[in-house]
């Protein structure tokens, strides 16, 4: 039986690393992740990966929080405590709506904004005290990593990386 | 890759490569403090003491302690509120609107914008709380069941929507801030050698939230701050022209006109870039930063400021065109008084300031120059203080019984508040440009390739 072994193959330069990533999976050599220093322009296409549906959840979470802070304005304006103020008395929502309209706005921002970047934090793993599962610290800086998961033969695999640009290339016995 | 014209110029000077711009953006984390620092900083600190001196004396006998009499019953504690929101704007303009224009070059500056813009909204905040006189109460301006049954906040007055919109700008600014600041405290993290300096390796590993920059968290980031960008855009816009409510809502002549909200909000926009401006001429002398704050940064800022200054003041004269055509006596002394009464040194320096000096961009060499630059843009933060004074006081000042006619004149504790503001601000600039990362480093190297000059040279 033969074990897994990791192959990091580590580049200089984000084209160099985008190219090679084209090249590998024409091979239909499955890459398991890639690590930039900064976000590289297409490398989701190149790597295949979906498209992310964070805008899609500030737009629910946006429309979350229209509706509380109208349900909130109706109750407390509206239901609770009418008051008359300056001669235009708070009957109903309808006709006293355009006095709340920037309120209603912030709220439907701050609940679009925090709630999707909690929603990111979560998504992504990230949260205060958090480990780097980075296996290369130079990946924050300078280096872009492409981390491959080997089953038997590893030779072929690291030929092609060296071709296609790599600099450098280490493993790892799982 | 970013394609863009070869006659445009670079935006990152000196033949950088990525790691010489994390080595550069890491060296006032990592290194010591130089002498300058620390003498900026006891000045600083000193005088935000001093601030909190005279806010706890406000406190502790009330705003009696203030220069406020009858008539004028709003001055300075306001005016300092405005023109703090107001430098706040500013930062998320940098990084909200710029980001959804593409625009490059906001990407050497929107970190300490937005630094600036989180600062200057804190300071804000401060005058309403000591206002209230009992801050420890402060909850009451919140909607929340009360022990005093049904009390309730009115959620038609203006003065709520402020509440709102500062708590909301203040905190979606910060997020903003934070999510883009991840990805660089990691930068500082993998740096940082846990023999040498083992706290600071793990304060920086705290606050980087276990970031390691793999593909699909790079493709969430750069939505998400697509989507904050296209939320704070229009809530920078909101919080100014909320602000302007304040006084457009009311019935005092001088406050009440329709084109409060875009003038407030151009004029913020205007004390905003040039309070950038006095910050990061003097931070990129002070950590050596000159390699990517250059003169076309400063430029570009200029023109804006030409734009919004020229604005300001056709706003200025619309607003005295307006006054005549209404055919209201009360406008029309308003506005007259404004500009020949007693007050009518505060409404020079504001035109001088706010419509005159800016001018000066047209000419080339001013606008290409750091000295002009900043000696200009205190100019304009004067100016646009003088504004905020000018709309408040002069409207305030000729009430609508010529026996309640008078004068105002700050306190000592007025006067220390403001300072001590100012202080407080400094420090906690300075504090932040030693231990965060003041340029958005990961954003910035993306651009190194259409934008360096080293890159820009081979093609």
């Amino acid at each position: 039986m033969s074990s897994k072994t990791t192959i990091y193959g580590i580049f200089d330069d984000e084209e160099i690393l985008l190219s090679s990533v084209k090249e590998i999976r024409a091979k239909e050599i499955e890459i398991k992740e890639v690590y930039s220093p900064f976000p590289v322009h297409g490398l989701d296409k190149a790597l295949g990966l979906k498209e992310t549906r964070m805008a899609i959840t500030a737009f629910i979470y946006g429309c979350i929080g229209i509706s509380l802070a109208s349900l909130m304005i109706y109750n407390i304006m509206i239901v609770d405590w009418p008051q008359n103020i300056g001669g235009k008395p708070n009957f109903s929502f309808y006709h006293n709506v355009p006095s709340f309209v920037p309120i209603l706005f912030e709220c439907t921002v701050l609940f679009a904004a925090h709630l999707m970047s909690i929603t990111y934090l979560i998504r992504c793993g990230l949260y205060p005290g958090g480990k780097s599962d980075s296996p290369d610290v130079r990946t924050t800086d300078d280096k872009f990593l492409m981390e491959i998961e080997v089953e038997g033969d590893v030779s072929s695999v690291k030929d092609i990386l060296k071709q296609t640009g790599a600099s450098e290339i280490n493993e790892k016995q799982a | 890759m970013h394609k863009e014209s070869e006659i445009r110029d670079p935006l990152i000077l000196g033949n950088k490569t990525y790691h010489d711009i994390s080595k550069d953006i890491a060296r006032p984390v990592e290194g010591k403090a130089n002498k300058y620092w620390w003498i900026l900083f006891s000045l600083s600190a000193a005088l935000m003491l001093w601030g909190f001196a005279c806010m706890a004396y406000t406190i502790g006998t009330g705003i009696g302690a203030w220069g406020l009499n009858k008539t004028v019953n709003w001055a300075w504690d306001i005016t300092n509120f405005v023109w703090w929101i107001g430098i706040g704007h500013a930062g998320t303009l940098i990084s909200a609107v710029l980001l959804l224009f593409r625009q490059k070059w906001r990407m050497s500056i929107n970190r300490s914008a937005e630094a600036m813009t989180i600062f200057g909204v804190a300071q804000a905040a401060l005058f309403p709380l000591i206002h209230m006189g009992r801050p420890w109460l402060a909850y009451y301006v919140f909607p929340i069941p009360n022990q005093f049954g049904s009390l309730w906040v009115n959620f038609n007055s203006p003065l709520l929507w402020d509440v709102f919109a500062i708590s909301t700008y203040f905190s979606v600014s910060v997020v903003f801030w934070y999510i883009g600041l991840i990805p660089d405290f990691a930068m500082i993290r993998d740096r940082m050698s846990a023999k040498v300096s083992p706290m600071k390796k793990k304060l920086y590993s705290f606050l980087s939230f276990g970031w390691s920059g793999k593909a699909k968290h790079w493709q969430r980031f750069e939505e998400v701050s697509l989507v904050l960008a296209g939320l704070a855009t229009p809530l920078v816009f909101s919080v100014h022209s909320i602000v302007s409510m304040d006084f457009a809502t009311s019935v005092i002549p001088g406050w009440h006109t329709t084109i409060f909200p875009p003038y407030f909000v151009l004029g913020a926009l205007f004390s905003g870039f040039a309070m950038v401006e006095t910050l990061l001429i003097i931070m990129r002398k002070v950590v050596s930063l000159e390699s990517y704050i250059t003169i076309k940064h400063i430029e570009y800022m200029n023109v804006i400021i030409l734009l919004t200054g020229s604005l300001v003041g056709t706003a200025y004269i619309t607003e005295l065109f307006m006054s005549w055509y209404s055919g209201v006596e009360f406008e029309q002394y308003a506005f007259l008084n404004r500009a020949t009464g007693p007050y009518w040194w505060a409404y020079a320096i504001m035109m001088t300031c706010n419509v005159l000096t800016p001018q000066l961009y047209w000419i080339g060499a001013i606008r290409k120059s750091f000295v002009w630059t900043f000696v200009l843009s205190i100019f304009v933060n004067i100016g646009m203080w003088f504004e905020r004074f000018v709309i408040i006081v002069t409207s305030l000042h000729r009430d609508y019984l010529p026996s309640a006619w008078s004068m105002f004149s700050p306190s000592f504790i007025d006067i220390g508040i403001f300072l001590g503001t100012i202080g407080f601000f400094f420090t906690l600039f300075l504090l932040y440009s030693r231990t965060f990362p003041v340029i958005a480093q990961a954003e910035l190297k993306t651009i190194l390739k259409s934008s360096g000059s080293e890159y820009k040279n081979k093609k």
